[in-house]
């Protein structure tokens, strides 16, 4: 079920305090951040956050066509690097 | 026989089934644009006159967006996922599915028939 429109967009606060410092204080910083649930404002547009993926920080930049999509969905939690028959196979073909 | 939306040849069957052969119209706008035009839902195509298939064609022209074009909106709806890296534009890339259904098992539909990887089973220790 979609959230109610009353409420608008979830975004954590720490992110929008720091989105709106770093705005008002010339761009640049990359902000860090843990929080992969906040939802990506229209102010967001042109920062770099560096999303927690669990592991390390992953550098998005965000583009206007991200806006309304939650930062984690730009920071991939799992890794799959193929299964052990399928790389053997992979490496083979490619050598 | 009849020409509803560019390229589509509903036959004779009742109109609001025929309708829905039209990419893009499913039961209930079908439903919807024959009562806009004042048509009974029970009666055939072939019985309509042109008119009245005038006034349908005009309705989905004006109002619904049909085929091609549609088409190509799912198509850049995907696209603009896939340019911006999220999660669901990572799944369409590898033809999984996006919504987070598992893939251990099923999800055949994304992924296409089995691939069958041979001497899978002996893996793990000699």
């Amino acid at each position: 079920m979609a959230r109610s429109i009353k409420k608008g967009p979830f975004v954590d606060d720490h992110v929008t305090k720091k989105v709106d410092e770093s705005n008002r204080s010339g761009q640049k910083k990359v902000i860090k951040t843990w929080s992969r649930r906040s939802m990506i404002l229209p102010e967001f547009v042109g920062q770099t956050f560096a999303v927690h993926n669990g592991n390390k920080f992953i550098p998005v930049y965000v583009s206007e066509n991200m806006v309304g999509h939650r930062l984690g969905e730009f920071a991939p939690s799992r890794n799959f690097r193929g299964h052990s028959g399928a790389a053997k196979t992979d490496k083979s073909a490619k050598k | 026989m009849a020409r509803v939306a560019g390229v589509d040849i509903p036959a004779n069957k009742r109109s609001v089934i025929s309708l829905t052969y039209i990419f893009g119209i499913g039961n209930a706008s079908a439903a919807s644009i024959l009562q806009k035009a004042g048509i009974d839902v029970e009666r055939r195509v072939k019985d309509l006159s042109e008119d009245e298939l005038d006034k349908i064609r005009k309705i989905i022209d004006s109002e619904y967006q049909t085929e091609g074009n549609l088409r190509a909106t799912v198509r850049m709806n995907i696209k603009r996922l896939m340019d911006i890296g999220c999660f669901r534009g990572l799944r369409h890339r590898k033809g999984l599915p996006c919504r987070g259904q598992r893939t251990r098992t099923n999800s055949r539909t994304r992924k296409g028939p089995r691939r069958t990887i041979a001497n899978k089973k002996k893996a793990p220790g000699k």
